[in-house]
Order: structure tokens, then C-alpha cells, then sequence
């Protein structure tokens, strides 16, 4: 499931220093759980991103361990402290070893 | 209508296996959370687990967790299939200890949030949520 996955991030351009900002983010992923039944009645393996990250500035801001219980485009909403400008890089790790990224800048006002 | 000792056999048989179904998930709920405590007691506190009463679809039900001060938490199904959701841990650069996702539910349950507090402590909240068609297409 490499293909038509695209990472769409929400970050606000600019934030004074010191505050919190809010940051979501939405992968599209079919997220197969792997207890779903073609119509052979065979059951489709499981294929999900299993981990998604968000640092700023090289510190974490949030890791997220994903299980098939995480809906199809897996959305993600929290809060990050702004000290500085700079640039929040955005990963998932899918299940069958691909890594997708973003990375969005903010500038401190 | 005759009420047999075969008709009596079957509801008891019956009744068994439906007594039975909830005790299992509860077993797996039960080693998720043994998984991330080691063992430690979970007590109550300062957790914030919002999400709707009800959910017409099971497939995207959205759900967010706070716990200030929380070092991660951990969010379980306790009716689903597996019932491992998702587990957040809270970097330095974490403007707050909350998060929203949207999960997959199988059916009516209790949605459960367990989060590990800076000191070690375990914390949890849990919340039904009736679900009208189920997420897991089974």
C-alpha cells in the first residue's frame, strides 16, 4: 500500500514564543485491520502504519503507537510548545516498511 | 408452548456461552493492561476520556484523551477483536498531555484510557459508547 498515500499536515505559520499551538494531521490509509473477508471468504492481511512521530526541532513532541483498531486515514490532533522558529517534521511507518514524511516551518512573531 | 427439559438444556446452554464471550475480551483487556502497568494498581484521577454516547458508525468514532502530567497513555477497546487502540507518549516539546484520533469499534463497549503519570503512578477513565454498525466487517 504504497501507492496514493498522502500526508497532510496542519500547522500555524507563525506563533509567538513560549506558546502552545495546536497541530493536526491526516495520512490517507486504507488501515486494513486484517479481520476483514474478501468474497472468497479468505481474510485480507493486515496493513497499517503501525507508528507515527512528530518532533520539533529534533525533540519529540508526540509518538503514537498505532494498532488496526485506528481508523481508515488515521488522523491525529495535540498540542506542541512553540520556543523557537523552526520545523516540526511529521513521520508514519507503515507495516510493510515504507516511511512517509512532511515537515512544515513556523516562525515566531 | 411446552417448555421440554431440551428447550431448558439449550437456554442454559445458551445462556453460558453469552455469560462466557464478555469474560474473554475482558481477559485480553486484562493482559493489554498488565502489559503497560507491569502489574501496578491502576487508580483514578486527573484522565480525560471524551467520546459520544452513541456512534451510528462504528468505523470512525472520534475519541480524545487528557491526562496533565501524563508521561503516555495507552487506549483500549474492550470489545473489539483486539483491543489494543493506540499509545501516545508525550515528547519534551508536548504543548499539553491530550490527543484526539478517530478508532474502530465492533459494537457497543467500554472505550478505555490508562495513562502513565510522570512519577510511575497509573491512572484510568472509561466511557460506553453505543455503536449502531460496527467497524471491524465482520
Amino acid at each position: 500500500m504504497a501507492s496514493g498515500v498522502k500526508p497532510r499536515v496542519k500547522v500555524p505559520k507563525t506563533a509567538a514564543a513560549g506558546d502552545t499551538v495546536t497541530l493536526k494531521t491526516l495520512i490517507s490509509h486504507k488501515m486494513e485491520s486484517g479481520q476483514r473477508k474478501d468474497g472468497d471468504g479468505n481474510l485480507i492481511p493486515r496493513s497499517i502504519i503501525n507508528r507515527f512521530t512528530c518532533d520539533f526541532n529534533g525533540k519529540s513532541v508526540i509518538d503514537v503507537t498505532l494498532e488496526s483498531a485506528i481508523s481508515t486515514n488515521p488522523y491525529f490532533e495535540f498540542d506542541a510548545i512553540v520556543d523557537a522558529a523552526g520545523d516540526f517534521k511529521f513521520t508514519w511507518y507503515d507495516d510493510d516498511g515504507d516511511v512517509y514524511e512532511t515537515t512544515k516551518s513556523i516562525k515566531v512573531a | 408452548m411446552k417448555f421440554t427439559r431440551r428447550d431448558a438444556l439449550a437456554i442454559g446452554l445458551g445462556a453460558t456461552a453469552v455469560a462466557m464471550l464478555p469474560m474473554r475480551a475482558s481477559a485480553a483487556v486484562d493482559e493489554a493492561i498488565a502489559a503497560f502497568t507491569g502489574g501496578a494498581e491502576v487508580g483514578a484521577g486527573d484522565i480525560t476520556l471524551t467520546a459520544p454516547e452513541i456512534a451510528e458508525n462504528g468505523n470512525t468514532v472520534p475519541v480524545s484523551v487528557d491526562a496533565p502530567g501524563a508521561a503516555s497513555i495507552l487506549v483500549l477497546a474492550s470489545g473489539n477483536p483486539t483491543p489494543g487502540v493506540a499509545k501516545f507518549t508525550f515528547g519534551e516539546a508536548a504543548g499539553s498531555q491530550s490527543a484526539s484520533t478517530r478508532i474502530r469499534l465492533a459494537g457497543t463497549q467500554d472505550v478505555v484510557a490508562i495513562a502513565q503519570m510522570a512519577d510511575g503512578s497509573f491512572i484510568q477513565a472509561s466511557s460506553t459508547v453505543k455503536v449502531t454498525i460496527g467497524g471491524c466487517g465482520g
